[in-house]
């Protein structure tokens, strides 16, 4: 039996097609995913991505910690409020998990780590926190809703206190506010991220509130999506998706992660030998953005010839915003020209470029041609 | 979910055959099939002339989910296929049984049509498909 969120019912008396996704059952679109990736991508959507792992980390030696945890750089967090993505990586430079850290104060640190890879995460957090007297606590009471699009912070700002409504609206990019009154006056942790490339919200709030708040927002016209469009959403947006596009075997260097690693003197994480080893030796494969400009839809697993040898796609959609098939595909180091796609036997052309493929609703330079 | 129309037989794995004069038959996929495939955005269709034959791969369709094969109902020869879902892919979710057509073959064993089901049968199979 799979587990469900707190906004199973919800889903369901919406019409959501279910699916199992990591052990969860969740909405795979509520009818059409093409028009919930058009509604996120031209006023707002909304997604309920409770069955992710929201983790809370606390002690003194916090930062420490994460220091040794993160191959991005938690000092890049200077105050409070600001957020962070990194990989989680193991001694061999493999990716355990892709995640996003909230620096709530300077001894408390909230992540947010994927659904599937919660039952390896959590003893890995576990293990790893004990030396420095960092207490690890999930918060399966929590649900969290994210309202992404160029309307949506506009659909909830109304439904913030109006003593915190100015805090919330000044939010940054990429930053986050605690102790938020929302409807009804529940308690919400509000961040201005997402996995869209749109403006919004993630908004936790404990489980008893998150049916009310979806309810408040369909209300104000935000469009359940589901995790079809989300999916199509974040590959347009150039953003990976763990075990898709990574996993433990495949290093940052490998997975186009390379900007979200930093090599910052002194600090010793964990898979920085094996990283600094790739490196000053050649990283042989290398994760590309492709276009196909015939029609057809790219997808996981099909053959990518090179000039320099066989490559494959990795995620791999049909873009509903730009009408044709995009992917990431793992290619040999530096293979560029000559890409050819295998669909079902036939060899068509892809070319190499440069990604995110979307910004702003509205196709990238390079992307179409 | 759309009715499902008197004159079609059917293939257990949700193609249709409509038989048309002159020893024709013109073959899509059903309704039912479009809504468990989801938002449609590519056809590969047979071309004019390709012989086909009753139960073999001709034609792929793939959805925002997946590609799926789909299996001639029917032998004979691709007289005419549906070359406006090339752009509108999405006319299969619009109209299965009219507009959403795939192609048209010249019958070379019309006995082959005694094997489908009919209406009543296929409403049966999804109905138990659902439970």
């Amino acid at each position: 039996m799979s587990k469900q969120t707190t906004l199973n019912a919800t889903h369901r008396a919406a019409g959501a097609k279910m699916v199992d996704f990591g052990g969860w059952d969740m909405p795979l679109n509520y009818g059409s995913q093409l028009e919930e990736h058009h509604a996120v991508r031209r006023a707002a959507g909304m997604f309920d991505v409770s069955h992710m792992t929201a983790v809370d980390m606390r002690g003194a030696r916090c930062r420490e910690f994460l220091r040794h945890l993160l191959a991005n750089s938690v000092d890049k967090l200077k105050k409070p409020g600001k957020a962070l993505y990194s990989c989680m990586l193991n001694e061999r430079g493999g990716v355990i998990d892709d995640l996003i850290t909230y620096h709530v104060s300077d001894d408390y640190f909230r992540t947010v780590v994927n659904a599937a890879t919660r039952d390896k995460d959590l003893p890995w957090l576990q293990r790893q926190a004990a030396p420095f007297g960092v207490a690890i606590t999930e918060r399966p009471d929590l649900a969290m809703i994210a309202v992404q699009g160029p309307e949506a912070r506009a659909k909830v700002l109304p439904l913030v206190a109006t003593a915190d409504r100015e805090r919330v609206e000044k939010l940054g990019r990429f930053f986050c506010a605690t102790d938020v009154h929302g409807l009804a006056g529940a308690p919400w942790f509000v961040a201005r991220t997402g996995y869209t490339g749109e403006d919004g919200f993630e908004i936790h709030v404990a489980n008893e509130h998150a049916v009310e708040l979806w309810q408040a927002l369909a209300a104000a016209g935000v469009h359940p999506a589901g995790l079809g469009a989300r999916d199509t959403l974040r590959l347009e947006a150039g953003m990976n998706l763990y075990g898709q596009d990574m996993d433990e075997d495949i290093t940052p260097w490998e997975g186009g992660l390379a900007w979200t690693v930093a090599l910052d003197a002194g600090r010793d994480f964990i898979g920085r030998a094996a990283l600094e080893q790739q490196k000053a030796s050649g990283v042989p494969r290398e994760m590309i953005g492709v276009v196909m400009d015939d029609k057809g839809v790219l997808r996981h697993g099909q053959r990518v010839a090179t000039d320099k040898g066989d490559g494959v796609i990795l995620s791999g959609i049909f873009s509903p915003t730009l009408g044709k098939a995009i992917a990431f595909a793992r290619v040999p180091a530096g293979a560029r020209e000559n890409l050819r796609v295998d669909i079902r036997g036939r060899e068509l052309p892809l070319r190499a470029v440069k990604y995110p493929f979307v910004r702003d609703g509205k196709p990238c330079e390079g992307i179409n041609v | 979910m759309s009715e499902i129309p008197g004159d079609l037989k059917f293939q257990k794995s949700h193609e249709w055959v409509r038989v048309e004069e002159g020893g024709r038959a013109r073959v899509g996929i059903s309704d039912h099939a479009q809504g468990l495939l989801g938002d449609l955005v590519y056809v590969e269709l047979p071309k004019v002339g390709d012989k086909i034959e009753a139960g073999s791969g001709c034609a792929v369709v793939e959805s925002v989910k997946a590609a799926s094969d789909i299996y001639a109902p029917v032998s004979g020869e691709v007289v005419e296929v549906n070359e406006a879902l090339s752009d509108k892919p999405e006319t299969i979710n619009e109209d299965a049984f009219g507009d959403g057509w795939l192609f048209v073959v010249k019958l070379s064993n019309p006995d082959e049509l005694d094997a489908l089901l009919g209406p009543d049968d296929y409403a049966e199979l999804i109905e138990n498909d659902e439970h």
